[in-house]
């Protein structure tokens, strides 16, 4: 069977819109919810799902769906509220407090449903069958119901998308600007509620939480505005949908809601490599990349140095070995750097006649190596006097030094550093036996 | 004597899971145990499509790499910059789904019962017993979960200092020079070791309860940590205790009942602890508004 043949079957239809409603509004809410690290509430409120399931079965008798979404909402606002009293009252920590009331309220719960089982009325099949979720067996009348509350899900976050917003990153300023900000607390949580209690019968206990965590934090990985990371994770949570969805339908056997959370999960995994800048993989490169910049400014920088204590050398060139002295670096990691640094034009290796060949500056290279060196010592002489400058208002973040100063604020700081002997020794101005071999080596390139 | 066996099952379990339970809520790992009673699953089904029996042990070391594998998929996923809860949500639901869907792909060959595996009753335990030679020695999850305790209970008495730091300020703990990474995976292992040998007799709900619910109350009853280990068996053993009186009772699910039982230990603690409980803090607030 084909997808386009599954496609034109109404009932693959409804369930496949069904879920991807689903994953839509778990994206959404799931956003907020992973910023205000509540990942896991949608787990717990979940499994508080079930006492209240049992209950509403215990005194009602019917097994309609509508009166057991309403038994698993109390129960979980029941939750909440005993997850919220004890975190605010006592010193245990909100993952404890969700642990906790997760597994109390779901033992509560099996009580109950053994209760059932074993009394003599009772009969409890179907029950365990709505929280464990069969996607597959979604009709008409309960994808109606989802894409009624997914809409008002949806219109409510859209409406109250600022406050949330501002509940999300800073309550305590959001208080001061006179925004009820426990009730919008609650509401979320409310919505949260709403939506795991629509996604039970779906997907059931375990993969609605996943539900409400994947897209989110897949969608965190490409963005850092909360408007386009909610957009991004509806999308995604959507797409998670379709895809298990289809995936499902062309395997026998295969149940919808696990293949929704592997579609989901693939997305994070993928993200988690690939995302151009949070990635596993990009970071590594950037990693590498800032790591050898660095070493060459290091050898530079060495080799600069090098010449100021022995400046007769300076036409003659430096060889590795001395350079490994000054540099403690190890010599094939210094010949790597040296190499690259002559690629570049900053150094060039000079065999002068009889002597040994050694390592030079080229104008490019003094340049940059004084530029470096000065940015280092101003560095040292600022950290060394701090109290003295604190009228320039220098950031320390940043590298630059001397780029943060007007040229009259430089001047007495150049002053100081003279009197200190550490001016950079060697004319930035090229030598001009240097320009001359720097003139004969493009002319030899060319 | 069978009363005797559940009761005994239910504190053994207890008291190893409260014990190690501690170290999780110090640590903000208490959603640790929940992953990984859920995340087991994919290695039970995979040892049970490689083994072809339903035999204790292959059931037990797939289990067991399944644990393993959570929980260094978390601290990896922890390490790359993911948030802990959100890397504990995506870890666990991914590996139960791939064992839902494994149990659903194989569901000929595979005479697995989701609920027999995940929700085991510990009722049963009295009459699955361990023949040594002729001997009858008891029931087999008293010896399985007894042996865990002890080994839980020797690592950390070995280890107690260490452990300690690395719970409260692992950060120091890495200065002075404890491979602090080791003692994670250490206390993680004990913790899904106790996991895997209770869920298969007594039901996952009562392990994950029975690793933070006691815990919590030893918490909210003292500040030092050996008491606390102390009091946290002490409230799983009496909740196994009443749990079971409950669980006849009522004619219910007896690892329910237990987890029934330690909620409302805790709740007592909550309500009338003589430092942190509501009752406590109330009266303080009175007698300084007095002041």
């Amino acid at each position: 069977m084909n997808v386009w043949m599954s496609l034109q079957d109404p009932n693959t239809q409804w369930v496949l819109f069904g879920c991807m409603l689903l994953g839509l509004s778990g994206g959404v809410l799931g956003s907020f919810a992973f910023l205000r690290g509540r990942s896991l509430m949608g787990d717990a409120l979940a499994h508080a799902a079930l006492p209240g399931v049992c209950l509403v079965y215990l005194l009602t008798g019917s097994k309609s769906v509508g009166l057991f979404l309403i038994g698993a909402a109390i129960a979980g606002l029941v939750a909440t509220t005993c997850i919220t009293a004890i975190t605010r009252h006592t010193r245990i920590k909100e993952d404890t407090a969700l642990a906790i009331t997760l597994s109390v309220f779901f033992g509560i719960g099996i009580v109950l449903l053994t209760f059932i089982q074993h009394s003599p009325t009772g009969n409890q099949s179907g029950l365990d069958k709505f929280l464990f979720g069969q996607a597959a067996s979604l009709v008409s009348g309960d994808v109606t119901q989802m894409i009624i509350v997914s809409i008002v899900l949806l219109s409510i976050t859209t409406l109250l998308f600022k406050e949330f917003t501002l509940l999300t990153f800073d309550p305590g300023y959001g208080r001061g600007l006179g925004f009820p900000m426990g009730l919008l607390d609650s509401l979320l949580m409310l919505m949260l509620l709403t939506a795991v209690v629509i996604g039970l019968q779906a997907v059931g206990v375990v993969l609605m939480a996943a539900m409400l965590i994947a897209p989110a934090v897949t969608a965190r990985y490409w963005t850092d505005r909360l408007s386009s990371m909610v957009i991004l994770a509806g999308l995604f949570g959507a797409l998670s949908g379709m895809l298990g969805t289809l995936f499902s339908t062309q395997v026998e056997n295969l149940p919808t809601g696990p293949m929704i959370v592997l579609a989901a999960t693939c997305f994070f995994l993928f993200s988690l490599l690939f995302s151009p800048r949070r990635g596993l993989l990009f970071r590594l490169l950037r990693f590498l990349r800032l790591r050898k910049t660095i070493l060459e400014e290091d050898v530079l920088c060495a080799l600069y140095e090098w010449f100021e204590l022995s400046p007769a050398h300076f036409l003659k060139g430096c060889s590795p070995e001395s350079l490994m002295e000054k540099s403690g670096k190890p010599l094939r990691t210094l010949r790597r750097a040296l190499l690259a640094l002559q690629r570049k034009g900053m150094v060039d290796y000079r065999k002068s006649g009889g002597e040994q060949p050694g390592w030079i500056f080229t104008a490019a290279g003094l340049q940059h190596a004084h530029q470096l060196i000065l940015n280092q010592r101003l560095w040292d002489l600022y950290w060394m006097n701090e109290q003295q400058y604190q009228a320039l208002s220098i950031d320390p973040n940043k590298g630059d030094f001397v780029g943060q100063l007007v040229p009259e604020q430089l001047a007495p700081i150049l002053r100081d550093l003279d009197s200190y002997g550490l001016t950079p020794k060697l004319s930035a101005i090229p030598h001009p036996v240097i320009t001359r071999i720097d003139q004969k080596r493009k002319g030899v390139s060319v | 004597m069978n009363t005797l066996w559940i009761i005994l099952t239910g504190a053994l379990v207890a008291a190893s899971c409260g014990f190690l339970g501690c170290f999780l809520i110090l640590r903000r790992m208490a959603m640790l145990g929940d992953a990984i009673s859920h995340a087991v699953l994919p290695g039970i089904v995979l040892a049970f499509l490689v083994s072809g029996s339903r035999d204790t042990l292959p059931m037990l070391i797939g289990a067991m790499v399944a644990g393993l594998l959570t929980v260094f998929l978390i601290q990896s996923l922890h390490q790359s910059g993911v948030k802990t809860d959100a890397a504990i949500g995506v870890t666990f639901t991914a590996l139960f789904s791939i064992g839902v869907v494994l149990v659903s792909l194989y569901t000929q060959q595979v005479d697995l019962d989701l609920d027999c595996v995940l929700y085991g009753e510990i009722a049963y335990v009295p009459w699955d017993t361990w023949q040594w030679g002729t001997m009858d020695m008891g029931p087999r999850a008293v010896w399985l979960i007894g042996g865990v305790f002890l080994l839980s209970l020797l690592t950390v008495g070995l280890f107690y200092k260490e452990i300690k730091l690395c719970s409260f300020d692992p950060a120091m703990a890495a200065a002075v020079g404890i491979p602090v990474l080791f003692f994670h995976y250490l206390l993680m292992g004990l913790v899904s070791l106790a996991t895997v040998a209770s869920f298969e007799s007594v039901g996952a709900i009562l392990v994950v309860a029975m690793l933070v619910v006691p815990a919590a109350t030893a918490y909210l009853l003292t500040d030092r940590l050996p008491v606390m280990l102390f009091l946290s068996m002490g409230a799983g053993i009496l909740s196994a205790g009443g749990g079971y009186l409950l669980a006849t009772w009522l004619d219910s699910s007896i690892a329910g009942a237990m987890t029934a039982v330690a909620g409302l230990l805790f709740l007592l603690s909550f309500v009338f602890s003589p430092r942190y409980g509501l009752v406590a803090k109330a009266l303080a607030r009175r007698r300084f508004r007095y002041e």
